[in-house]
């Protein structure tokens, strides 16, 4: 795809007024190809257009935006999703991003950093909250209890990766990070990317016990 | 009276009901009187004396109970409403009636056949008074209830006759075993027959009961279960309305007022959100954690705190958790001044306090702003003290804080307090 292409992107959430916020703000930025409000229309709307990026509401009536992430991925793998949502509930955000969600956002995020968002979860890049990096660095803290086989390539973060996960949870941006850390945007987004391959892919038992038994709001 | 009475019949005639307001019993005979168009008295007497008549007034009242549906609730609640020292006052006439009617009936029998002796009649007397006493306290609304429930049930008797030959076959079976229990006991009870024939045949009637009501008793009471269990859910459901009502609706109706003021619009909208999720979670996490108070917590109180003074958005984020002692109290309200000075002095609209309690027994803590930021030293003097309170604070309590802020780049202020200095005083 060309970069100069405006971004196809599909909008599912049960809130219509939520819709119709997010389709102003969007608008002119990027394409908007289709509307659903629950997860069955979600799924056929989302199979019919083939979006670049389907903003997802977490909580849909019908399985939540879980469902529709895991029956859009078994026919169109390279359709990519950026949750959003209402609930800063641990369970819901690693439920989704575990789903294979590229990012998460609050829904109270400003028009422009949305945009940027969108557009970085197209690249191929993830997308983190600070809330979200907060959740990560609980879910990767501390060390395991001796027996468990650990994957060192899944079930760890590096200590750099350490190091922009806490920045990005003090509320800094890419940009800032880099500068910061003195690297470029691009050193960045790979570590971020790559701490979201390990939460989704990881089989830390923090990940199941942590979000059932924090339930950190 | 053991048996429920059935639901109201097609075909009664119109107004023909029990009455709630004017019963001595069950209304019947003042529903009768009021469709008749005279004096309840004149109708109790008729009954009364029917009643004399081998009985046939009592039993045309049991029909009656059975078959009449009771006027509708409204006027008649409202007269049982004040008071419940009149509502158990006519519980225990009631009960007294019931039992009254029974012992003249059983007098009246023992009278006519001569298998009845007072052994029988007084006990059952008493039984009878008792059950009307149950029936009193289980108020009207109870026994609609029980009466709806086992009119839908398969297993109710009266509704075997429409049922399998399997339902048949137990009906029966049952009923015969009752009668020839029935039987048994009077024929022993005449003859003075041995005790174990008695103990036979008592066993033989629970024995009958059981098989005829069992199935259709355990029905009733899950049945009754599941209707608590419906009762419980709508009285969450209205407790969530009520909610939404006093606190949600009221701050959107604020913020409609305030659409001119965006500042104090975004205000309360944080407000109540914060409100909302204290109020949908705050169960569940008080369960998760034993501690009364964690660190987590107190700085949740410092941004609920700081957003509703001052109107700016507080972002907090946790990693880890502590529980509280006199240091991290003095981590927390450095944290808080720095938060203020923030939200009076930058500008900013957005404040983020970023605390992780760190593996090797340390806290860490900063707040950010992305605001118009100063030069720590040219800035003036108010501001420079309160930067220094902070320091100095932090220092008191073994830990530290530095201040980094240059003009136009917001300001942070990074926080660290060792755990360990809990032990050592």
């Amino acid at each position: 795809m060309t970069p100069t292409a405006p971004t196809r992107v599909f909008l599912v959430d049960d809130h219509r007024l939520f819709l119709s916020g997010v389709r102003t703000e969007l608008a002119g930025r990027v394409d908007i190809v289709g509307e659903a409000v629950d997860v069955e229309s979600a799924v056929e709307g989302i199979r019919g257009t083939v979006p670049d990026v389907v903003l997802l509401d977490v909580h849909l009536p019908g399985g939540g935006g879980r469902a529709v992430i895991e029956a859009v991925h078994r026919t169109h793998r390279a359709v990519v999703f950026l949750a959003l949502s209402v609930s800063d509930a641990a369970e819901d955000v690693i439920g989704v991003i575990r789903a294979g969600a590229r990012g998460y956002v609050t829904k109270t995020i400003a028009g422009d950093d949305l945009a940027q968002a969108v557009e970085r979860v197209r690249d191929g890049d993830a997308v983190f909250s600070p809330r979200l990096a907060g959740f990560v660095l609980d879910a990767f803290a501390g060390d395991l209890p001796p027996g468990t086989s650990l994957d060192p390539e899944l079930d760890q973060i590096t200590p750099r990766e350490r190091e922009v996960l806490r920045l990005l949870a003090r509320g800094y941006t890419y940009k800032e990070i880099a500068r910061r850390l003195e690297v470029s945007i691009k050193t960045i987004e790979t570590h971020v990317s790559s701490v979201l391959r390990k939460l989704q892919l990881s089989s830390r038992h923090e990940l199941t016990r942590w979000a059932t038994d924090r339930r950190l709001v | 009276m053991g048996s429920p009475p059935r639901p109201p019949i097609a075909g009664l005639p119109e107004g023909l009901a029990r009455r709630r307001d004017e019963r001595m019993v069950a209304g019947v005979c003042a529903g009768v009187a009021r469709w008749l168009g005279v004096d309840p008295i004149v109708v109790r007497l008729a009954a009364c004396i029917l009643a004399l008549a081998n009985g046939a007034g009592l039993l045309l009242y049991l029909v009656a109970w059975a078959l009449l549906p009771e006027e509708a609730a409204g006027a008649a609640d409202q007269a049982e409403a004040p008071g419940a020292g009149r509502g158990t006052k006519r519980g225990s006439q009631l009960a007294l009636a019931v039992g009254c009617i029974t012992l003249g009936a059983l007098l009246l029998v023992r009278w006519i056949t001569p298998f009845f002796l007072d052994q029988i009649v007084w006990p059952a007397a008493v039984a009878a008074t008792g059950i009307g006493l149950v029936l009193a306290r289980a108020g009207d609304s109870d026994r609609a209830r029980w009466r709806e429930a086992a009119t839908r049930l398969p297993g109710n008797p009266v509704e075997a006759f429409r049922g399998g030959w399997m339902v048949w076959a137990r009906v029966l079976v049952g009923a015969g075993l009752l009668i020839a229990g029935i039987g048994f006991f009077l024929s022993s009870n005449d003859a003075l027959a041995a005790v174990g024939g008695v103990g036979i045949a008592v066993l033989a009637t629970m024995l009958g009961g059981a098989l005829l009501f069992s199935p259709w008793v355990a029905r009733l009471v899950r049945q009754l279960g599941e209707e608590r269990r419906e009762r419980i859910r709508n009285e969450e459901r209205a407790d969530m309305a009520a909610h939404l009502h006093d606190s949600v609706l009221q701050t959107l109706a604020l913020i409609q007022r305030h659409a001119d003021t965006p500042q104090q619009a975004r205000s309360l909208a944080r407000r109540q959100e914060r409100e909302l999720r204290a109020w949908l979670y705050d169960g569940r996490r008080s369960s998760s954690s034993d501690a009364p108070g964690t660190l987590a917590m107190a700085l949740d109180g410092v941004a609920d705190e700081v957003e509703a003074d001052h109107g700016v958005a507080v972002d907090v984020v946790v990693v880890g958790d502590c529980g509280v002692n006199e240091h991290v109290d003095a981590l927390v309200a450095a944290v808080r001044e720095a938060v203020l000075n923030a939200a009076r002095h930058s500008g900013a609209g957005e404040v983020s306090v970023y605390a992780e309690v760190v593996g090797d027994g340390r806290i860490e803590a900063f707040v950010r702003d992305r605001g118009r930021g100063f030069d720590p030293a040219t800035v003036n003097g108010d501001r420079r003290g309160i930067t220094h309170s902070i320091v100095r604070r932090m220092a008191r309590h073994g830990g530290w804080a530095h201040v980094h802020s240059a003009p136009g780049e917001g300001t942070e202020v990074t926080f660290e307090l060792g755990l360990e200095a809990e032990s050592t005083p």
